[in-house]
Order: C-alpha cells, then sequence, then structure tokens
C-alpha cells in the first residue's frame, strides 16, 4: 500500500532534487505527447530553449515577456510572506496602467525628462490606492482580502474596458474618424517612451531594471529592517506580534500598499515600455497578475527567484510564439507550457510529503 | 491467562530521535495501569502506536493473546481500544450524544438518519452507571472542560472499549472532580476493563493504579506495583537520578513597592462573555503571588488584560503608580511588564523565526540591535549566543527555528527574553505545562531568582503544587472574579480545591 506522509524535516538536497526532478518529468511526458503527434521531440525541445534563451534576439523578447512578470511575481509575495493573500495584482496592474497612461498624455511631450518619472510615480500610486482597499477592509473590518482583491480585478478590468470601448474618456483616441468607430487608446507622446540600456545587442528596457531593482529593494526591506522584521513575525504568528507589541493593522495596510505599488508599476511599465497607448485588450488577455501568482509560489516568495523565475517563464512564453506555426499548432504550445507548470506545482508536494511503501508485511512477522 | 494488552519490543523512530526503542508493555484484565515518565519519554508515542495512529517500525501488538496491526485508528476502536486525549476530539456546536456517535461506523452512527432519542437514553445510561453523568443533549461549548472529559470517556465506552487510555486526565480538573474521576477509572476497572492512565504526577498514579510501568527516554525502565512504590523511588525511575519532590522553598524576601495595581479590571472573552468581572490586586515587588483556578475561569483574559494583549472594558492597570491606557502591548513592555504567555509556541515566538529573532522579539525596536530602520544582525547574533549560554538552551544554536526546540528549552528563550528586558512586574502563566520534571526545576528556579531580584511575579497556573511551591500570597480565581486571598500555607489543598470549584469558604 502506498501512503502519503508528511514530512517530518525537509532535507536541504530536496530543494535542488524536487525542481530538476519535475523539470526532467516534464520533459518526459512533454517526450510522449510529441512522439503521439508527429513530432521529433529532441528538436522541438531544442528549438524551445533556442528561441527562448538561445540568441540576443530571443534574449531580448524574454526579456520583453518576463518584466510585467517580474513586477507582478514581486507584487504576490512580498504580500503572501506577511499571509497576507493578496490575489488583486492583475487589478492592480491595470489601475497603474491607467493612471500611468494619464500622466503620459498629460505632460505631452513638454516637459521633457520630466514625463518618465511622473509616469513611475502615477502607476504607484495607482497600484497601491487600488491596493489599499481590500487592505483597509481587512485591517479595519477584517474582511477576506482574498475574495475583495480577486473581485476588484474584474472590476477593474471593466473600468479599464469602459476607458477605451465604452466612452469617450481622456484615454480615448477621438482624432481621426476611423479611431471613432474603431476604439483605440490614444498614442502616448513622444516624451513618455521610457528610455532603454543598450548592452552590446542587448535591450534591456527600464521597467526590467527598475523591476530588478525592485527586487533588491524588497530583498533588504525583508532582511534588514525592522519592518521586514515585523512582516515575518506576523506572516508566522499573528497572536507573537501582537504579544510582542506589533501594530499589525499598520502593517497590513503597508504591506497592501508596497505590494500594489509594485504591480501598478508593471502597469506603468507596460505603458512606457511597451504598449505606448493604454491597452485593454492586451493587458487583460495576458494575465499578468494571475502569472505573477504562480511565480510567487514558485520562487517560495523570495524576490531575487522571482526574477529568475519570471525569465524563465518569459522566455517559455516567447518561444510558444516563435514556435508555433503551420506545423505546430498553438495549442499544443499552451500544453507544453502546461505541462512545464504542472510538474514543476505537483514537485512542491513532494517538498512537504513523502510517498512511502507501507512496510507492515515485514513488521507482521513473528519475532524472534 | 493472558494479557489484556501487550507490547513487545515495540521501536518507533522519526528523523533524529528514537521516541520508543524496544518497549516491552503488559497490562492485565480489570487492572489500572499507570505509565509514567517525563516528557519525551514516549508515552504519546506508545499509545499513539496502541491506537494505531503510527505504525511501530518493530515489534509486536498482542490483544488477549492475538497478534494485531493496525493500519488506521480505526481499526484500534473496532478492536475495543479507545483513548481520551489530552486535548479533547470533541466538535463544540456538536451535542453530547451527536458527539459521542461521532465516527462509529458499526452502531447508532452508521444509520442514515439517526434516532437522538435512542442514543441520548444510552449516554444517559452509561453516565448514570459510571457516576460520569452529563446532560446528553447539551452542547459541547456548554461544558465544563471536566465535563467534556466525561464525554470524551463516553464516547469511549458507549463503543464498547475494553482498554481505555487515559492521557493525563487530571491536567485540567480540580482536586475534587479528580477523585471522581479516579472513582470511575476504579468502576471500570472492576468491570474487567483495562484503564490505562498516563501520567506524570506521582501521588495520582499511587491513588489511581494497580501497577506502574516507568518510561525514560523511549525505553522501559521498570515495571512495579504500585503498593509497594513510594512518590520518592517512581520519581527517581522516572528521570534516572533522585530528585527533590515539588517543595515548599523558604525563601528571603523583602516585600518590596508595590509594582503592579489592579482595579475593578473587566474585559470580555472571546466569546463575548463577560471574562473579568471586577478583579482588584495588589502585586509588591519581590513578590510572588498565585493565581489559582480552574482553565477557563478568566485567568487567562487577566493575564492578557495586564500585559495589554487584551482591552479592558473597565477598570485599570497601573505599574509603579502610572495607569496604563490598556489594550497596547508596547505600552506595557514599556512600563516593564513581562510576559511568559501559556500558550509558548504560538504567543510566546515565532515558531518558523529563529531562536536569534525570537530573542529580540520585544528588543528589536532600538537598543543595541537597531540603527534606524535598519537591524543589526551581527548584534542580534552575539545578543542570541550569549542569552543562549545563560540560560543554558540546548538543542540548537540561533540559526535554528524556535519550534525545534522541546518544550523545556523553548521556555527558556522566553524566560531569557523576558528577563533580559529588567522587567518591575512579571507575569507567568502555567508555565512549566508539558514540561519534565529537570525543566520544571530550573523554570521554577528563574522565577524564585526574578521575585528575588525585586521583580513582583504574577504566577498563573492550574497546577496546585506549583503554586504551593512558589507562591507567597495565593487568589483563587472562579468565574472572573478573585473569591479568595490568603498567604501561602493557611489554607490546605482541599480548602482552595474547593474555592476553585466555587464552593464559599468558611
Amino acid at each position: 500500500m502506498i501512503r502519503i506522509e508528511r514530512r517530518l524535516e525537509q532535507p536541504r538536497w530536496l530543494a535542488v532534487a524536487v525542481p530538476v526532478g519535475s523539470l526532467v518529468a516534464a520533459f518526459v511526458v512533454m517526450t510522449i505527447v510529441l512522439l503521439v503527434t508527429h513530432h521529433a521531440p529532441l528538436h522541438t525541445f531544442w528549438r524551445l530553449i533556442v528561441t527562448g534563451f538561445g540568441s540576443t534576439f530571443a534574449l531580448n523578447s524574454t526579456f520583453v515577456a518576463a518584466t510585467p512578470l517580474i513586477f507582478t511575481g514581486l507584487c504576490a509575495s512580498v504580500a503572501f510572506r506577511m499571509n497576507l493573500f493578496n490575489i488583486g495584482g492583475e487589478g492592480q496592474l491595470y489601475m497603474g496602467a491607467i493612471l500611468g497612461a494619464a500622466a503620459g498624455i498629460a505632460l505631452g511631450n513638454h516637459s521633457g525628462w520630466l514625463s518618465v518619472p511622473a509616469m513611475i510615480a502615477a502607476g504607484l500610486v495607482g497600484g497601491a490606492a487600488f491596493a489599499l482597499i481590500p487592505g483597509v477592509l481587512r485591517a479595519y473590518l477584517s474582511t477576506n482580502e482574498i475574495i475583495v482583491s480577486l473581485m476588484l480585478n474584474y472590476v477593474a478590468a471593466l473600468v479599464i474596458d469602459y476607458l477605451i470601448f465604452d466612452s469617450l474618456s481622456y484615454w480615448r483616441d477621438t482624432s481621426t474618424p476611423s479611431a471613432k468607430v474603431f476604439p483605440q487608446g490614444k498614442v502616448l507622446p513622444d516624451a513618455a517612451t521610457w528610455p532603454v540600456l543598450h548592452v552590446g545587442g542587448l535591450e534591456l528596457p527600464l521597467g526590467l531594471l527598475l523591476g530588478l531593482a525592485v527586487a533588491v529593494l524588497v530583498w533588504v526591506l525583508y532582511s534588514r529592517t525592522k519592518f521586514g522584521f515585523e512582516v515575518r513575525v506576523i506572516g508566522d504568528s499573528p497572536r507573537a506580534a501582537t504579544y510582542a507589541g506589533m501594530r499589525t493593522r499598520r502593517k497590513i495596510l503597508a504591506v497592501m500598499a508596497l505590494s500594489g505599488a509594485i504591480a501598478g508599476l508593471g502597469g506603468a511599465s507596460q505603458d512606457g515600455d511597451f504598449r505606448h497607448t493604454l491597452d485593454p485588450r492586451g493587458l487583460t488577455a495576458a494575465g499578468y497578475g494571475y502569472a505573477g501568482i504562480v511565480i510567487a509560489a514558485l520562487a517560495r516568495y523570495n524576490p531575487f527567484a522571482v526574477c529568475l523565475v519570471a525569465f524563465l517563464l518569459g522566455g517559455l512564453q516567447n518561444a510558444g510564439y516563435a514556435l508555433q506555426g503551420a506545423d505546430f499548432p498553438s495549442g499544443l504550445v499552451g500544453v507544453l507550457q502546461g505541462l512545464i507548470l504542472f510538474c514543476v506545482l505537483g514537485g512542491e508536494l513532494l517538498m512537504r510529503y513523502r510517498i512511502t511503501l507501507d512496510r507492515r508485511s515485514r513488521s507482521a512477522e513473528p519475532a524472534t | 491467562m493472558a494479557a489484556a494488552v501487550e507490547l513487545r519490543n515495540i521501536t518507533k523512530r522519526f528523523p533524529g530521535v528514537v521516541a520508543n526503542d524496544g518497549v516491552d508493555f503488559e497490562a492485565a484484565e480489570g487492572e489500572v495501569h499507570a505509565l509514567l515518565g517525563e516528557n519525551g519519554a514516549g508515552k504519546s508515542t506508545l499509545s499513539n502506536i496502541l491506537t494505531g495512529l503510527y505504525h511501530p517500525d518493530d515489534g509486536q501488538i498482542f490483544l488477549y493473546g492475538k497478534p494485531v496491526a493496525f493500519s488506521a485508528p480505526r481499526e484500534a476502536l473496532d478492536a475495543g481500544i479507545g483513548m481520551v486525549h489530552q486535548h479533547f476530539r470533541l466538535v463544540p456546536p456538536f451535542t453530547v450524544a451527536e458527539n459521542v456517535i461521532l465516527g462509529d461506523h458499526r452502531g447508532e452512527g452508521k444509520r442514515f438518519l439517526v434516532h437522538p432519542r435512542h442514543i441520548e437514553r444510552r449516554v444517559a445510561e452509561l453516565g448514570e452507571r459510571y457516576r460520569i453523568a452529563v446532560d446528553p443533549r447539551a452542547r459541547i461549548w456548554q461544558l465544563s472542560l471536566g465535563e467534556q472529559q466525561r464525554v470524551e470517556i463516553l464516547k469511549a465506552l458507549y463503543r464498547e472499549a475494553k482498554i481505555l487510555i487515559l492521557d493525563e486526565p487530571t491536567a485540567v480538573l480540580t482536586p475534587q472532580e479528580a477523585d471522581s474521576l479516579f472513582e470511575t477509572v476504579r468502576v471500570m476497572a472492576d468491570e474487567g476493563r483495562t484503564v490505562i492512565f498516563i501520567s506524570h504526577k506521582l501521588h495520582e498514579v499511587k491513588a489511581v493504579s494497580d501497577r506502574v510501568t516507568i518510561l525514560r527516554d523511549g525505553k522501559t525502565i521498570a515495571t512495579v506495583d504500585t503498593a509497594s512504590a513510594t512518590p520518592r523511588s517512581l520519581a527517581s525511575l522516572m528521570v534516572g537520578r533522585d530528585v527533590q519532590a515539588v517543595e515548599r522553598v523558604a525563601r528571603e524576601f523583602g516585600t518590596g513597592d508595590p509594582v503592579l495595581d489592579v482595579v475593578d479590571l473587566r474585559a470580555t472573552g472571546d466569546r463575548g462573555d463577560e471574562a473579568l468581572r471586577g478583579v482588584t490586586l495588589t502585586l509588591c515587588g519581590g513578590e510572588i503571588v498565585g493565581i489559582a483556578g480552574v482553565a477557563g475561569n478568566g485567568q487567562r483574559e487577566l493575564a492578557e488584560t495586564i500585559t495589554g494583549m487584551r482591552a479592558p472594558t473597565a477598570g485599570r492597570v497601573s505599574v509603579g503608580g502610572r495607569p496604563l491606557r490598556g489594550g497596547d502591548a508596547r505600552e506595557a513592555i514599556a512600563a516593564g511588564v513581562a510576559h511568559v504567555p501559556e500558550d509558548r509556541l504560538h504567543t510566546g515566538v515565532a515558531p518558523s523565526l529563529s531562536i536569534a529573532s525570537n530573542l529580540v522579539l520585544k528588543s528589536y525596536r532600538g537598543g543595541r540591535v537597531a540603527r534606524g530602520p535598519l537591524l543589526r544582525l551581527r548584534a542580534i547574533r552575539e545578543h542570541a549566543v550569549a542569552l543562549i549560554r545563560r540560560y543554558d538552551v540546548r538543542g540548537g544554536g540561533p540559526e535554528v527555528p524556535a519550534r525545534q526546540l522541546s518544550g523545556g528549552n523553548l521556555q527558556k528563550v522566553v524566560l531569557a527574553r523576558e528577563f533580559d528586558g529588567a522587567p518591575r512586574v512579571l507575569v507567568v502563566a502555567s508555565p512549566t505545562r508539558g514540561l519534565d520534571v529537570s525543566a520544571i526545576e530550573t523554570v521554577h528556579r528563574y522565577i524564585r531568582q526574578a521575585a528575588g531580584g525585586g521583580v513582583g511575579v504574577l504566577l498563573i497556573s492550574e497546577d496546585l503544587d506549583e503554586i504551593q511551591a512558589l507562591a507567597d500570597r495565593i487568589a483563587v480565581m472562579y468565574e472572573g472574579s478573585i473569591v479568595a486571598e490568603f498567604e501561602a500555607g493557611t489554607a490546605t489543598v482541599e480548602e482552595i480545591g474547593l474555592l476553585m470549584a466555587g464552593g464559599a469558604r468558611e
């Protein structure tokens, strides 16, 4: 009989063995899927790696895909560390994108370099303010932040749709007759285009650099400051925190605001770095916020691991686009991506539980 | 005649420890057999093996001469083994009768539609016969802990348990309730049932059992006839060396000025009930005041309200003459109120954080361990190393998570931190619950030292022996008020027990 038991200890080697084993398992299952669908497995894997990470062009595309994931991954891990389940990264990112775009449009081309910092600030404020709704409700009324933040994602999606498709809002382009018939956002002025750092052939968007900087800041904040110490205590045992005289409510508000601000910055980066307009269709289809939750879980809330996982997942996504074509349906790409996630998340189970064979038969032997 | 239960050479390993190392145990029909041992001696592991919760790595179990192997607790239940756990397995919103049939898959509980009348009648009958009557229609949350324990026993009897394991059953009882439990135990044994009585209290073992098996470090040390043993001999078998029974140590204390003044304190409990109903109390520097009472009579709320974890609804707490605003632990800590909470694992420490972090749980805000918003990690580490050495915390260095420590060492971490804050008032709640004899000695020594150094100590404990041994003055709490207060040594255990149960003192 097979039994699943909770692990009493987590040996250190498991932290390496489990992810590696999970990836191997994923590739084994993928091989089967590819053989069944008459594709050459090794060739496909090779293309997956090359188109994701194998060239300057591939890496540049992967940076584009990874940038928003770093923000939403950090957004989730910052809050989850305190057992505060902010599922609202998605909506907070939209709000950052809305305010970021507004700041970019409002400042036009006249304010020169001021546009970019203004957009950054607007994105931070938009995300933080939106995250404070579940934060305040949780801190003062003990409302479940999971449900409130999740529901607010739908609110934010409807708001961003409304601004472009159902109204003549500030964000909507109404300058030409065709734009009135086919709704789209105003194109941001040139001053609102975020700079790109060129290193060799690599193009590092400002958003990516900001994301990495935020990861460092989060790490310092959580491992080196009194604030981070309090967050860790509250996350581990709220009663111990109350006992030690920590102000739990304030911390809930601060952490929710921080978490939302990071997602909001990711929204502003979408405007300034990549889309150059408020793009409801693109943002809602991408689902960065939800991917961020998975990334945070895989990274075990470690900010540097979030960056790494976001980069890998971004590459996988990017390779998926390159892989699909006439001989390779996009559905199959989705299957491959899903398999990797499934195996890696499934492997998490092995970290906390172990599977043993029941040795009852042996102990039932007569004693001598 | 074959023994009712026989365990041969039982071995059970957990990562890093051998909880049971070739244990032999045997109990006859109609016998009350005590299982005596310190915490960590392997009593709980052994009973978990007998009730099918764990599988032994090695060894065999015989019931009435037949070998058995349980792969699930249900199989043990079906074989007639019942257990009353220290922490009850009851569903608070359900009635007594409903709890009794819960999980019973053979009799009444198997039916899709249950007939409450029938069960209630049966429960009432059993209650009468064993002198543990409880109203079968009462809901569990309405019952006292003593009554809840009766429900657990009824549950086992209803399932016709022939072998009943009681795990430290008197921990939640007044002396009178304990006496009546002993009578019930005798009735069950006289009917031919086997009762395994787990305890580390020597006088109980003497009072109730026929034979005693002593476990130490996972091994069977001896099985002796109770009649031929003395508490002293049992204690030395249990600890492995000679120990002094807990005795009152005369302490030289010069009582100082009042350090804590509690006036007409009222507070609401977690269930919205009035848990504190006007408590008035004065504590002087260098004095130990014991608060006796059965659990759930407002002691926890009293500790929490004094230490700022719970807001009072009325009344006042002053430390050194200065009134506190109340409901703010930070304010109380700053005023010099140290607190050793009842639940040391989830309140006293953040269990997943390191020992070093837990040692600065209250002092991280300033002083040597922080500079501006930043923590000084090296200072925190050095602080931890020094305290670990001074308080002899064993089982891990500064980086080890607190939850990996044993109960006694965890309590040392809490005490080290609380004493390190140079307190004026120390509120200690059940400081030795679940600790073994040598850890108890250590904790008592630290508490005496604190009082000797001029700290006012409020000792809240359900263990009357502990209060008798330490306190200079004893106050008895009943239903949220202090019903009596007297100098230590002026009342007998029986008198205190009566007061704890709500009886008036003549």
